[in-house]
């Protein structure tokens, strides 16, 4: 059932983004060119997505336990530490380089298109290349590593 | 604003908007993509199911478009390859160590109201506008 659900909830976010136009990365960079022929279209999808989420996150909040499994990983860190201003950052360079960020460059995956396998295969190795650097030993490395993370 | 696309905006944002809480409701999971995917090259055993059935749900919704005749465009990249994986790298990179991307803190993270996720949001969107403005109207590319 959790399986079922995510998949679920995977092409609901996968509709959402196809939709709002977000999987095209013209579309990104024209919200973020704010110098040039702005399009704020990526901010009525943000507006839009929090003005559902806001209510269910709170409607979430108050459970003691998800539907479908024994525990819920609701983010806890409340600092702002330095890993989160400079990852934050550089992933923001890179999302202005391609205006591709996680979410549609994998569905982008459908179009079969070689750019898009190549900048998914660097995020990749991006994201390996950070895990090595915190733990350059694979035995020891565990559920710890994204413990901490926020999303 | 000629590209202004308000509508599909609001209706896109909404389905998104809905996957997140459905996915804490019933899963108790972020839905941030960063998250997801990355825990696939982690993670062993029982953790993984749920992660690739997200991203095959996200795959599988551009095919079904495709099926009933909204077939999703090409997406338009830079012609370098360098540009290509440099940018991959750096969000591949800076979306693990920020622990998070557009979804799991700017969506997901603000609807917790949580300070960090703000944070996030607010730096990855000044270095993106930033990033823009020298890529389109500094080097005018």
């Amino acid at each position: 059932m959790r399986v079922i659900a995510s998949l679920v909830c995977g092409l609901v976010f996968g509709a959402g983004l196809l939709i709002s136009g977000m999987v095209q990365p013209t579309k990104v960079l024209g919200f973020l060119d704010i110098f040039g022929a702005w399009d704020p279209s990526l901010a009525v999808v943000m507006a839009a997505a929090l003005a559902v989420s806001v209510p269910g996150f709170m409607l979430a909040n108050g459970r003691t336990r998800p539907l479908l499994a024994t525990k819920s990983f609701w983010p806890t860190r409340h600092d702002i530490d330095r890993p989160l201003v400079v990852g934050s950052a550089l992933f923001g360079v890179g999302w202005g380089l391609v205006g591709l960020c996680p979410g549609p460059a994998l569905e982008s995956l459908a179009t079969l298109s070689p750019g898009i396998f190549v900048f998914v295969a660097a995020m990749a190795g991006g994201m390996a290349l950070y895990d090595f650097w915190q733990n350059p030993q694979p035995k020891i490395r565990n559920e710890g590593v994204l413990a901490d993370a926020d999303g | 604003m000629a590209n202004f696309t308000p509508l599909s905006a609001a209706i896109g944002g909404g389905l998104i908007g809905l996957s997140a809480v459905l996915l804490m409701l019933l899963t108790g999971r972020i839905a941030g993509i960063s998250g997801i995917f990355g825990g696939l090259l982690n993670f062993r055993g029982d953790d993984r199911d749920w992660r690739i059935a997200f991203i095959a749900g996200l795959i599988l919704a551009p095919l079904i478009a495709g099926w009933i005749g909204y077939a999703m465009p090409t997406p338009k990249l830079p012609a370098s390859w360098t540009v290509i994986i440099g940018a991959g790298l750096l969000v591949g990179f800076g979306t693990r160590l920020g622990g998070g991307c557009t979804s799991g803190h700017g969506i997901c993270g603000i609807a917790r109201l949580s300070s960090r996720s703000i944070v996030a949001t607010i730096i990855f969107m000044l270095a993106a506008i930033a990033t823009v403005a020298v890529t389109r109207h500094v080097l005018g590319g």
